[in-house]
């Protein structure tokens, strides 16, 4: 957006170099973010650092491509549909644990020993992973919007409405 | 050795604040935050608290790629000077008299490096350390106390951050609602 | 002394986002605002060669329980669960404000709330 804006570049995105690098990249990036929600809590992490990171390869893919190329692959409509699913799923979890725990938040999954639970396995916790994942889609969702949103905006002088 | 290097970093964004405060290209400003968080992230490694330093790094990438947007391109980046001579001198008069209020307080709070939850014995904060794996399985303490203990705090957030990019799309929407003054124009 | 670092700088950002006339520079006053408390919150909770609260293989004592030397020297993990929430809060109220910098800058064609509010009468 910031290429895109200045008017010596009349291309699309940035230069060839970091157009290759940038789509050499992205997807560790991705990754990364998947591995620091899934084990978030064995490891420092967590939903919110993941979701972030899962935002910032978006943005990297704004910054080089510029702005059509990203909205074809997540459209606004999916991005803000992702943010109200991690929301809700984030919330069923803790309806779940009214109904099936007895009270609003409770780790049901863990309390009553439903799935094999020894300490440092990446499958233990009860709850804990499935709520960092969701909290994970709903801030990478959501910041991803953000950002969207900033760089759909343009100014009346660029726009050519000059008063 | 190692305290050399924290206040080595402190005495960095200290620095970094004040420059930012105080240039006049608002690009050079805006770099010195991300300055001031990348060394507020590495402060917060040394307070041994890797969760908070891995947050604050990502968080402050996406913030400058915000910043940047907002300044860069705008035509007017050079505003020089303070606000009119009298009212700054007031509003400097009185924040020096909240800053000499502020110290006297600091002399009460206990020494740094003695965690203030050590000194009661019935906080919170010992149960979580020392039954949290227990109760809720998961090894980072962190996390057991965002999404177990306290998961009522992430709901909340949750929430503000909904608002937050609703209040941000409602501001940038494309056609902008006319004032009822600049109907008469 | 670390407490009246995070004070001072506390106090730059409010200096900043009083006197200062440029809208972005009040902005990271705010943001320098809220690195100074975040600070401050993780310091209280800090104690010297304590460790981070993640446990690991070696601070297990059988299959559930921690060992109690890790719960002496456990910094404390409250602060920084709270810290790690408004962290992203902060990155949604920053996003905010510069939504609000753009607007304004786009109906007046300045930054300086000062010529603003001339414009507005």
């Amino acid at each position: 957006m910031a290429a895109n804006s200045s008017p010596s570049n009349g291309a699309k995105g940035m230069t060839v170099i970091v157009k290759t690098i940038s789509s050499w990249v992205k997807m560790l990036i991705f990754l990364f973010g998947i591995y620091i929600i899934i084990t978030g809590h064995l490891t420092p992490g967590g939903g919110f650092a993941g979701g972030v990171i899962i935002a910032g390869s978006y943005v990297l893919l704004m910054l080089a491509f510029g702005r059509e190329f990203v909205e074809e692959n997540l459209p606004l409509r999916w991005a803000s549909r992702f943010d109200c699913i991690g929301a809700l799923l984030f919330a069923l979890v803790a309806v779940l644990g009214l109904i099936l725990g007895g009270s609003f938040f409770v780790n049901w999954l863990f309390r009553q020993q439903i799935l094999p639970s020894k300490a440092l396995e990446l499958v233990s916790a009860g709850t804990i992973p499935l709520s960092n994942i969701f909290i994970g889609i709903k801030v990478g969702a959501s910041l991803f919007l953000i950002i969207l949103v900033l760089s759909m905006f343009r100014p009346a002088h660029l726009r050519g409405e000059k008063e | 050795m190692e305290l050399f290097i924290f206040y080595a970093l402190m005495a960095f964004v200290l620095i970094a604040a004040f420059i930012a405060v105080e240039t006049r290209n608002l690009l050079s400003a805006v770099i010195c935050v991300g300055a001031i968080g990348f060394g507020g992230s590495l402060i917060f490694l040394f307070l041994k608290a890797p969760d908070i330093a891995m947050t604050q790094i990502v968080v402050e990438v996406l913030g400058l790629v915000i910043l940047i947007r907002a300044t860069i391109s705008r035509d007017l980046t050079f505003i020089s000077g303070d606000r009119e001579f009298f009212g700054m001198v007031v509003s400097v008069v009185i924040l020096f008299a909240i800053f000499m209020a502020g110290i006297g307080i600091f002399r009460q709070l206990p020494d740094f490096g003695t965690a203030v939850y050590t000194r009661t014995p019935e906080a919170a904060s010992q149960t979580y350390v020392s039954r949290g794996l227990e109760e809720t399985g998961a090894s980072n303490i962190v996390t057991s106390v965002i999404l177990d203990f306290r998961a009522y705090d992430t709901l909340g957030e949750a929430t503000v951050l909904f608002a937050s990019i609703i209040g941000a799309t409602a501001i940038l929407r494309k056609k902008a609602k006319k004032l009822p003054e600049d109907l008469d124009e | 002394m670390a407490y009246a670092w995070c004070f001072l700088l506390f106090m730059t950002g409010l200096y900043c986002a009083v006197v200062k006339k440029n809208m972005v520079k009040i902005v990271l006053g705010i943001i320098i605002m809220e690195y100074a408390v975040n600070i401050f919150l993780i310091m209280l909770g800090y104690r010297i060669g304590g460790v981070a609260p993640i446990v690991g293989k070696g601070e297990l004592a059988g299959i559930d329980k921690v060992t109690s030397a890790f719960v002496n020297n456990c910094v404390d993990p409250l602060p920084q669960a709270l810290v790690l929430t408004s962290i992203v809060i902060s990155l949604g109220s920053l996003a905010l404000m510069i939504a609000l910098c753009i607007r304004t800058y786009e109906r007046y064609g300045t930054f300086d709330i000062t010529e603003i509010r001339r414009l507005r009468g």
